[in-house]
């Protein structure tokens, strides 16, 4: 037997191969550049040049905040491919639309003086619209664009997700306009600082996290404990066999995309706490981020979904300053999503299931 | 094929025909110059084409030069017995993109003499060469990156292509205007710089730190926000870094709003001043409560006084005629530019149009010529003499400060500084 036949393990183990040694070598130098530009970074903050440390502190809290909402997106993606294996990508549209939709209340609230008077009521306000109005969106979406292609190939409902993304980004450009609109600024005493565990942070962000927080739990409380989790869970694993145990698999899949369109409603106000502006093609980069975030944790995996639009959000905030600003690249902040996408590319380099992915197989895979 | 035949035997007789009727009218035949010419038939108009950002992010600025165009069109009558035809308006996006497509519609139609547009330089540097090598002429209102013309110093930019010309400034007089303010007038030495990538805005920030440093000034970070970013935290730690008194960011409105909402939120910037450009002196950036008491640098639009000498219309008229059609203010500062590009065009067309028979000729090159040699043209932007580079801007930048979010035309009055290339 000669080498390039056998197919014994020592022999593999040993056999020169140019897609490993290039990926190797891919692997071995970004790790390099990486930590050639954080120390070049920490040079310069020793030198007293670059961000001070109350800077890199405020870059990490909004890198988080900003993370949080994209974990909230990025769940809706993990559960429809979780139950359907396909991409939704009309997702950050449905994200858009409740997000666009209280816009209306939150500028009237603001003109008559609610906004101000009764923060907690108003953001309560802010907040049922837009998980309304996007779990609405999310649930049509499923009833008269994907449910009629149950069963085609998995690329068809993929194709037609971004045909629903397009008519949706339009639908909106037609009924509100294509100017950029803002949300009023956050409510009474909101957007000054917090003390929180020593530090001071900005009221909104603080918010932001403990709302996402919250929205988790509760999701993975309803996953894991509910007997309507249950059956998502069940419906994941096997449609057909699902059915047959009793469990109503088309009801199964709208509360899918309804608690995913909720999700995203959610991220919605905390869109509107955190940036504020807001135009008809304001879901499309989100969307893209959260579906990164949801790669780059385990597609199909909740818990990963959170953790990877976090680690996203802190990439793209931190990365471009600590990394290449160290490295000397020139206005490096235009970069921001290029190091969000990077960062997906190394993840996937190392772990190409994503974080906490398990190995999908290839009957699975979309 | 038999159809072809015949189609093309009256095409030849009546070609035959028309070379009789004007050999019958006793006219010599006209020679076309090198770029060929338009010939412009008894009952046809003549045909210009406006090519603005009238969608999108950015039409607040196309719409107002648009208007203007038509206005000036019907303002100017005839030409020759003709009428002047700007046709549907076309849409450059506000991108390289959008200025490629137009420019492709437009030259596919070989009756079309001139253009005015487009509205942004970056849809100008995709549009101005495919006008120009089909022997166009184009006139913007409002393109002003210095790429498009020259540095003023003889060399031309590298987006300059003969045929182009623009009543707008050329930004090295804004970037001159603006440095000088924040120098001299603010007192301020260490200065942060924002653009976007596009030629407009990085031309305006290259000008005003090229100024600024000469004065003696500091430019302390000159960074870049990409086109649809909203999270504007990590681009201005890396401003606050570098511990500016002034960000200068002149971009459009949505990046605009915010950098203006976010900056406050950034430790080190609380109490940074901020200066933008005409690109953000519009309607929807002057209505939020964070453009309050910001510096904006624009083209000068007190044009009351000045008539325009081919219509005989003055500024005020001019806005008088404008909010009776369009039932608004014009939403941007250049649409005394725009009405001054059009009838320069129209007076040029006039002067070197040719009547020949039933025929107008219109040689492309004597157009050009023409326009070069404009000399102390009287506008509603003022006199307008144009360069070899096509530069024919009055190159008067004013610099207001937003001191009231009410009444934004109150605020545009409260120029705190001339300057005057």
């Amino acid at each position: 037997m000669t080498t390039t036949t056998s197919p014994s393990k020592t022999s593999r183990r040993f056999r020169f191969n140019w897609v490993d040694s290039f990926l190797w070598f891919i692997r071995v130098s970004a790790l390099i550049a990486i930590v050639i530009g954080i120390v070049g970074s920490v040079q310069l903050f020793l030198e007293g040049e670059g961000p001070t440390a109350e800077q890199w502190r405020d870059l990490v809290i909004s890198g988080l905040s900003t993370g949080f909402m994209y974990g909230l997106i990025a769940l809706g993606y993990s559960m429809v491919y979780g139950v359907l294996g396909f991409i939704n990508f009309a997702h950050g549209e449905v994200f858009m639309s409740g997000l666009m939709v209280s816009l209306i209340a939150a500028t009237l609230m603001f003109e008559n003086g609610f906004w101000d008077a009764n923060p907690t009521l108003a953001l309560l306000i802010v907040l049922s619209i837009s998980m309304l109005v996007s779990t609405l969106v999310a649930v049509l979406a499923e009833r008269i664009a994907y449910r009629p292609l149950r069963g085609a190939p998995r690329l068809i409902p993929l194709i037609t997700s971004i045909g629903v993304s397009f008519f949706l980004q339009y639908a909106f450009a037609g009924i509100f306009g294509v100017a950029t609109r803002s949300y009023p600024p956050a409510p009474g005493n909101l957007g000054n600082d917090v003390e929180f565990l020593g530090i001071a942070i900005e009221g909104t962000k603080l918010l932001v996290v403990g709302v996402a927080l919250i929205s988790m739990v509760g999701l993975w409380w309803f996953v894991a404990k509910t007997k309507t989790g249950r059956a998502m869970r069940a419906v994941a694993e096997d449609k057909e066999i699902a059915g047959l145990m009793g469990i109503n698999v088309d009801r199964t899949i709208v509360t899918t995309f309804a608690v995913g369109g909720a999700m995203a409603g959610v991220a919605g106000l905390l869109w509107a706490l955190l940036f504020r502006a807001v135009d008809f093609l304001t879901g499309f980069l989100p969307g893209i981020k959260a579906f990164t975030a949801a790669v780059l944790g385990g597609i199909g995996n909740l818990p990963g979904a959170m953790l990877g639009g976090v680690l996203l959000g802190l990439f793209e905030n931190v990365g471009p300053l600590l990394v290449l600003n160290g490295l000397g690249i020139p206005a490096v902040s235009q970069l921001k999503d290029a190091v969000a996408f990077a960062a997906l590319v190394l993840v996937l380099v190392f772990r190409p299931t994503g974080l906490l992915g398990e190995r999908l197989g290839s009957e699975d895979r979309a | 094929m038999k159809k072809s035949r015949s189609v093309r035997l009256i095409a030849a007789l009546g070609a035959l025909a028309l070379v009789i009727a004007a050999c019958g009218d006793g006219g010599g035949e006209f020679e076309a110059g090198e770029l060929g010419a338009v010939e412009v038939g008894a009952d046809e108009a003549i045909q210009i084409r406006s090519l603005n950002a009238i969608t999108g992010e950015v039409a607040f600025l196309g719409i107002p030069n648009e208007n203007a165009i038509r206005m000036a069109v019907d303002d100017y009558g005839q030409i020759a017995g003709r009428d002047v035809n700007v046709g549907t308006g076309l849409d450059d996006l506000c991108s390289a993109d959008g200025g490629q497509s137009a420019a492709q519609t437009i030259v596919a139609d070989s009756a079309v003499v001139g253009v005015i547009g487009t509205s942004c330089s970056g849809a100008a540097a995709a549009a101005s060469p495919l006008l120009s090598d089909a022997g166009l002429s184009m006139i913007s209102a409002s393109n002003t990156s210095p790429s498009l013309t020259s540095d003023l110093e003889g060399t031309a930019g590298e987006n300059y292509y003969a045929g182009y010309y623009r009543t707008a400034h050329n930004d090295l007089f804004q970037g001159q205007a603006a440095a000088n303010f924040v120098f001299e007038n603010l007192d301020l030495t260490k200065v942060a710089l924002i653009h976007d990538g596009d030629p407009y805005t990085n031309g305006l920030t290259t000008a005003f730190e090229n100024a600024f440093t000469e004065l003696g000034g500091e430019i302390v970070v000159h960074t870049a926000v990409s086109v649809g970013q909203t999270d504007m935290v990590p681009v201005l730690t890396e401003v606050a870094a570098g511990e500016p008194e002034l960000i200068f960011f002149p971009i459009f409105p949505a990046e605009g709003t915010a950098i203006a909402q976010q900056v406050s939120g950034v430790a080190g910037l609380e109490d940074v001043v901020l200066m933008a450009a005409d690109g953000l002196s519009v309607t929807n950036f002057l209505d939020l409560p964070e453009s309050e008491n910001m510096y904006f640098s624009g083209p000068d639009t007190r044009f009351d006084e000045n008539t325009n000498e081919a219509t005989d219309l003055n500024g005020e008229q001019f806005l008088a005629d404008y909010e009776s059609e369009f039932g608004e203010a014009p939403s941007a500062d250049f649409w005394g530019h725009a009405y001054d590009a059009t009838t320069m065009l129209l007076t040029a067309i006039e002067a070197v149009a040719v009547e020949d028979g039933d025929s107008l000729w219109i040689d492309r090159q004597a157009l050009r010529d023409e326009l070069n040699s404009i000399s102390g043209f009287d506008g509603l932007i003022g006199s307008i003499t144009c360069d070899e580079y096509g530069d024919c801007g009055a190159n008067v930048i004013s610099i207001f400060q937003h001191n009231n979010l009410d009444d934004h035309q109150a605020s545009k009055a409260n120029i705190l500084y001339t300057y005057s290339g």
